[in-house]
């Protein structure tokens, strides 16, 4: 099985190149009268107040159906996403089942108004209920949420609730603190910042996380709430994690769990039995949901009995064998977003959920965490490739940090112009690292339970192509990509208020002086 | 020994001995190693039965959502946030295509497509908007007026922020999260503004609250209850008078007949981006927008990441990249500005396709045909003995039904019997005295639809 791989994985490195379309701005594709759409007549008219009326026309494009179609179908053609290999660390890349898109195309969940009579609504409340139960089981919660429109959103509803909680017990005012790591996600401190709260973020220790000290010379009567990660994205695994918790409740704080590395630890762990009063998980990613470039997303949040009474309106309830909106809740944070979120995202993670059940659930993390370090060991035998944490010697969990400090420091190619050229092979662009770098020229790549060995060794092979490239002739990495859609990018208008456009009408007037 | 899962390619033990054989352990369970032994749970998961074969699970998912009832099937009246506006063929084909639908970060050459997509869904935005500055999308409108409140008290360094008091209360609740309780520091104090028996924001009641202690003036137009305001130069003007920023709350698919904030003097504007293109998929369709002038007051405050056309190395080439990144909390953690992630990216590109199909031409149409569907109904239903609608008002798309004795509980159920949606009952919300419902025409309902509603209304009363 192995020789005809081999043989195809050279035409793979000889083989790709980007869709070239040159397609103009779709605002430059206007010919006067063309037209993509269009309505019955509105028969009558009717008068509007004259400081109301549209004076101008808006200045759009003009153009053929089959024109706009043929537009959006050469950008989407443009577009590497997933269609090479997408190794793209701390966002867990699945397959995006097809059966998920199908089933909420119809009419069923595409044409549903959320305001309609809950009789109307029946399935996808059971879908809401199932889910939530199936979250439950895998995290030890007692109920889950959808209404968050993402991971970070998901985040700023825990900070939410912080509030709410300590709120109806009179200590707010006092509870002004919310602590997290450097290594946690940036949206933890960014929405307790957002919600009011002050931000203390522990620094890493030689063991790779911050020590227990470090966490009680922070923790106190203003401890309002702990928000982290575990494992983090370098692949470290924080083991007094249970002691993390029991101090901060000991203070009076509440524990939060960003579960956005979940795919080595699924199944292994709850978030419960280790303290935790509430969870988030990605369903955009770690459930199989498409991640769409953004969004549509779902952070389902998920926390404990004592919890529930907060969480946000309305949730899903079981009522013998009919659901509910509950929206009579007192002491609930209120909403996040409007209606209870991204249904269709919901359905989809659902039945890849069911689609894994409690076994392929399991299977996935192996896969997950033995290709991680499958990966681990090929890159070591990378020339310039380092990894984070290089005195820890363990076994990492789903992902790994690495880094190039030694190809740039001997060829001046960055992490970012080996990034660019190894798109020229069809690999997606590398996830770098969140703010801060504390490593220096990082990548963070994940393999997930998707990726077969055949494309994970592409994957590395490329990446040691293009570092030989860059020792050999570092102008072909630091001028990628060759193969792309466009050039490289020049960056220094994108900082400069003079000349950054984020509308045609700004760049019309900016930079092309009309 | 189960059978590999068709999603995971190295679920073939061959694969999986190779991989371990690399490393030289026997067994998986070697890898976990960190996870101390006492944080394994010991409580073996019950899960649903594993459904792996496609047409188990597809016939599972089908019968739930089976018991679901939609408005394909049955005609609905509900907007309130959510509208039953058409969705052209092409704008699923699009939105469906897997490249963009799978795309992660990628680089401004490997996702260029997508990039240049999310900029022509903020240049379309900017067109009906007439305004140079627009970010990329936010989960919902609801966030884009959370934001741009706290957008305007950080340019303007005060807290206070003036809202019309008779406004969605979905709306209103995500605001009020947006803003925080009192007991937080640095929380905004919401003040409402009386609204007039011509469903009009106050003047004299604006000009009472109206001060420099005002951060921003936030109106809707069509408001809640679907009236137009007949002024908005008037609206924004006072706002600018004292200092304060003027924020439009506007449904761009008003905009080819309703003028737009940008020409009336509006210093924001946000709004929905469900009706341009996207199904209402039970509430999960919904997405918002903030546009402003590209000055940097506004740009250095804005949470969204934002993206801008930029030249390429190649002479006339252009490509798109992120600017303004170091903002976000990507780049500052909890000193950027608010937070930013994951939001409704690819509806943006619906929204772009949607309005690229429709152009200048195709907003005006759907705005006539709204307006002219609309008014026909609501003087249809004013004509029925037991309702009123107030037809001196000014409105577009949804307008409110008063019921002098019937519940709108019974009404509606009345109509669900056959087959019909009615109107959001806002009974007993702000402004509204008595029974009474927010009904909602679009360019989906046809004259026979509308006759349809107006027959079982006449019965249900």
């Amino acid at each position: 099985m192995n020789a005809p791989i081999k043989t195809r994985s050279k035409a793979r490195f000889e083989g790709y190149h980007a869709a070239r379309w040159a397609e103009p701005v779709v605002m430059e594709m206007c010919c006067e009268g063309r037209r993509g759409a269009m309505f019955p007549p509105a028969g009558t008219d009717v008068r509007l107040p004259a400081g109301a009326m549209r004076k101008k026309a808006p200045q759009l494009p003009q153009m053929t159906e089959h024109d706009v179609l043929r537009h959006y179908l050469h950008l989407s053609q443009m577009t590497l996403g997933m269609m090479g290999v997408s190794l793209f660390g701390t966002c867990t890349m699945k397959y995006n089942p097809r059966i998920g898109e199908k089933v909420v195309a119809g009419k069923n969940l595409a044409e549903v108004h959320p305001l309609q009579h809950p009789d109307t609504l029946q399935g996808i409340m059971e879908i809401y209920a199932n889910f939530s139960d199936i979250l439950c089981e895998l995290s030890g919660m007692d109920q889950f949420v959808f209404q968050a429109g993402g991971g970070a959103d998901a985040a700023y509803t825990h900070a939410c609730l912080t509030r709410a909680y300590h709120a109806s017990r009179g200590e707010l005012e006092q509870r002004d603190q919310i602590i997290t790591t450097i290594q946690t996600h940036p949206c933890s401190p960014a929405t307790a910042n957002t919600a009011g709260f002050e931000v203390i973020t522990l620094s890493l220790e030689e063991n790779g996380y911050p020590s227990l000290e470090q966490l009680k010379s922070v923790v106190g009567p203003r401890t309002a709430a702990l928000m982290v990660n575990n494992p983090d994205d370098m692949g470290i695994y924080n083991p007094d994690i249970k002691e993390w918790v029991r101090i901060v409740h000991e203070a009076g704080g509440l524990c939060f769990y960003d579960h956005a590395n979940f795919n080595g630890v699924m199944t292994r762990l709850r978030a419960r039995e280790l303290g935790f009063d509430a969870c988030m998980y990605m369903l955009h990613k770690t459930f199989g949901a498409p991640k769409g470039g953004g969004g549509p997303a779902v952070g389902a949040y998920g926390c404990s009995k004592e919890l529930e009474p907060f969480l946000p309106s309305p949730l899903v309830k079981r009522e013998g064998d009919r659901f509910v909106l509950d929206e009579d809740r007192p002491l609930s944070v209120g909403k996040i977003r409007e209606f209870w979120g991204n249904a269709p995202q919901v359905v989809k993670a659902y039945a890849w959920a069911l689609a894994m059940g409690a076994e392929g659930l399991r299977e996935a993390a192996d896969i997950s965490v033995l290709a991680n370090n499958y990966m681990d060991k090929r890159l070591g035998e990378v020339k310039g490739v380092t990894r984070s944490n290089p005195g820890i010697d363990a076994w990492r969990m789903e992902m790994t940090r690495h880094s190039l400090e030694t190809v740039t420091r001997d060829t001046g190619c960055t992490v970012v112009d080996i990034s660019n050229r190894m798109t020229d092979f069809g690999i997606d662009a590398l996830w770098l690292s969140h703010e801060p770098w504390l490593v220096a020229e990082p990548f963070t790549p994940e393999a997930g339970e998707l990726w077969s060995k055949e494309d994970i060794d592409y994957w590395i092979d490329v990446m040691e192509h293009v570092i030989h490239e860059a020792y050999a002739d570092p102008d072909m990495v630091k001028t990628a990509p060759h193969k792309g859609a466009i050039h490289q990018l020049k960056g220094a208008s994108l900082e400069d208020p003079e000349r950054w456009a984020t509308t045609w009408r700004a760049h019309r007037r900016k930079n092309l002086g009309v | 020994m189960t059978q590999p899962h068709p999603w995971m390619a190295n679920a073939v033990q061959e694969t999986k001995d190779e991989m371990m054989a690399a490393l030289g352990v026997s067994s998986v369970e070697e890898l976990f190693h960190q996870i101390p032994a006492d944080h394994l749970t010991q409580r073996p998961f019950d899960l649903p039965r594993q459904l792996a074969s496609e047409t188990e699970l597809s016939r599972h998912l089908e019968d739930l959502l089976a018991k679901n009832e939609n408005a394909a099937d049955n005609l609905c009246f509900l907007g309130a946030g959510a509208w039953p506006h058409y969705v052209p063929s092409i704008c699923d084909e699009i939105a469906g295509r897997y490249e963009w639908q799978t795309s992660v970060f990628g680089s401004p050459t490997s996702d260029h497509g997508r990039n240049q997509a999310w900029f022509e869904f903020t240049s379309q935005i900017g067109a009906l908007v007439e305004m140079d500055f627009v970010g990329l999308p936010v989960y919902s409108w609801g966030c884009a007026i959370g934001h741009g409140v706290r957008m305007a008290a950080r340019m303007t360094g005060r807290s206070r922020v003036l809202v019309p008091a008779v406004m969605d209360p979905e709306r209103l609740a995500v605001l009020r999260t947006y803003c925080g309780p009192s007991e937080m520091e640095r929380h905004l104090d919401i003040v409402e503004v009386a609204v007039g028996a011509d469903g009009l924001i106050d003047r004299e009641d604006l000009a009472t609250k109206l001060d420099d202690t005002v951060a921003a003036l936030y109106f809707e137009t069509p408001s809640y209850h679907g009236v137009i305001e007949s002024d908005p130069a008037g609206l924004c003007q006072a706002a600018r008078a004292v200092g304060a920023e003027a924020i439009a709350g506007v449904d761009p698919i008003s905009l080819g007949v309703l003028e737009a904030p940008g020409a009336y003097g509006a210093t924001m504007a946000v709004g929905p981006t469900q009706p341009l293109g996207v199904h209402m998929n039970c509430g999960g369709g919904v997405g918002g927008f903030i546009a402003s002038p590209d000055e940097e007051r506004y740009a250095r405050e804005y949470p969204t990441l934002n993206i801008s056309i930029a030249e390429t190395i190649k002479e006339g080439e252009y490509g798109f990249g992120l600017t303004l990144f170091h903002q976000s909390s990507y780049g500052m953690r909890d000193e950027g500005k608010d937070w930013t992630g994951n939001s409704v990216y690819l509806w943006a590109v619906a929204n772009a396709a949607y309005m690229a199909a429709m152009g200048p031409e195709g907003f005006r149409e759907i705005g006539e045909l709204i307006l002219a569907r609309s008014h026909r109904a609501a003087s249809a239903i004013d004509a029925l003995p037991g309702c009123s609608v107030d037809l001196e008002r000014p409105f577009f798309k949804e307008f409110v039904v008063r019921f002098d004795r019937a519940r709108v509980a019974d009404v509606n159920a009345a109509l669900r019997a056959q087959g019909i949606f009615g109107g959001k009952d806002i009974s007993g919300e702000p402004g509204i005295d008595g029974q009474a419902a927010l009904f909602c025409v679009t360019e989906v309902h046809t004259d026979a639809d509308i006759d349809r509603l107006v027959a079982a209304l006449k019965e249900a009363l």
